[in-house]
């Protein structure tokens, strides 16, 4: 059980690191990507919700009737989202302010709701969370990395600090919506060279 | 009059929801590989954003408002859409099966197309009147399905162009998503 536990923890952290692998949730990776602690910000808040909404679900497995689950995996990840929107304005109030529709909108994020129906309604517990915490940790390192590239390049800074002289002119593009496009492309593009076995 | 023709123009061209909000982005790559599926999601997505945008500002002014229930709004707006998504492909199935055939597969799609949601929330936050919200609705449809039938235009030459295997499939998708999406850069500033 410990190993099957590690094994679905690091699936999410390479083989199957969304938003790369899994092409789903594409729209808060390119909304909320024009800085890194936005990035990471809401990856943590998607993260929280896909533990919690995996966890709960596997309890619930079996409870579910099959006809009404998506219905009933929806309220779930619901309850969640009001949990984290709620945590957010109590604890992180300035992030919340810039996230803002994007932390309501978690609840249509095709991960949390692809994990719950594809892993967490047919596994143990242990495993389904193991799952939430590697495809979570894995979103966050994506927007993270997402985060910095659009960062550094569109407006010469890292984490909200100037990593280039003054006399670097910051390439505007990156932090517009085009750039949010072309910049995922291409490192789903970059990931495609380094992962094709 | 003219408030109204400018709030159609913003919501259609400046503020795309797909390629300026970025809502709406896995039907947006998912369904673009063939002509015929995009218009049928465009159309199931302007039929069922429409109705969702009304009864969810109804739902919003007339119950949560006056109740002070509005952290609650995230879990009422989800299970309005998709009990309404889920009425009205029993009523389509029953009454109009022609209208059915032609959406039926995109319709149980649209509950977790974050552009219906989005459309919503986006209403209650901008604070628009009823019919505000409504002209709000149908523009963001229509924006959406005109950026999705013109990528799935540009997605069917892309099959005939050869293109580098690593950028195969969706990373070409979108880049030339991107390209598109600077297209409509250039409505920026109209309004």
């Amino acid at each position: 059980m410990a190993k099957t536990a590690v094994q679905e923890f690091t699936k999410g952290l390479w083989a199957e690191i969304p938003p790369f692998r899994l092409v789903l949730g594409l729209c808060p990776v390119l909304a909320v990507t024009k800085t890194v602690e936005n990035g990471v910000g809401m990856g943590v808040a998607t993260t929280f919700v896909l533990v919690c909404s995996n966890v709960l679900i596997s309890l619930l497995r079996n409870a579910i009737p099959k006809k009404v689950r998506i219905a009933c995996f929806i309220a779930v990840i619901a309850t969640f989202v009001t949990v984290v929107e709620l945590l957010m304005q109590a604890f992180a109030y300035p992030l919340f302010l810039k996230l803002g529709i994007f932390i309501p909108l978690i609840v249509v994020n095709c991960i949390v709701l692809g994990r719950a129906e594809a892993f967490a309604a047919k596994n143990k517990v242990v495993p389904s969370l193991a799952d939430g915490l590697g495809i979570g940790l894995g979103f966050t390192l994506s927007l993270g990395a997402l985060g910095a590239i659009r960062e550094i390049l569109g407006s010469g800074m890292f984490y909200g600090k100037p990593v280039f002289g003054p006399s670097f002119e910051p390439f505007g593009f990156m932090v517009q919506a085009p750039g949010a496009f072309v910049c995922l492309g291409l490192m789903l593009c970059v990931m495609n060279m380094l992962g094709k076995k | 009059m003219s408030d109204y023709l400018i709030l159609i123009i913003s919501c259609i061209f400046v503020n795309n929801i797909l390629l300026m909000q970025y809502l709406g982005n896995c039907p947006f790559l998912g369904v673009s590989k063939k002509m015929e599926t995009a218009t049928g999601m465009a159309m199931a997505v302007i039929f069922v954003l429409v109705m969702a945008g009304s009864i969810t500002w109804i739902v919003d002014n007339l119950l949560l408002k006056p109740f002070d229930l509005e952290y609650l709004r995230t879990l009422t707006f989800i299970m309005v859409i998709a009990s309404l998504v889920q009425f009205v492909e029993m009523f389509l199935r029953k009454s109009i099966p022609t209208l059915y055939a032609g959406l039926g597969i995109f319709l149980p799609l649209i509950t977790t197309n974050c552009a219906v949601m989005g459309v919503c929330l986006i209403n209650i936050m901008e604070e628009y009147s009823f019919i505000q919200a409504l002209v709000a609705s149908f523009a963001y449809a229509i924006g959406f399905g005109l950026a999705l039938v013109l990528f799935a235009g540009l997605r069917e030459r892309i099959v005939l162009a050869r293109v580098p295997k690593p950028l195969q499939d969706t990373s070409i998708g979108l880049v030339t998503a991107g390209m598109l999406s600077l297209a409509f850069f250039a409505f920026k500033g109209m309004v």
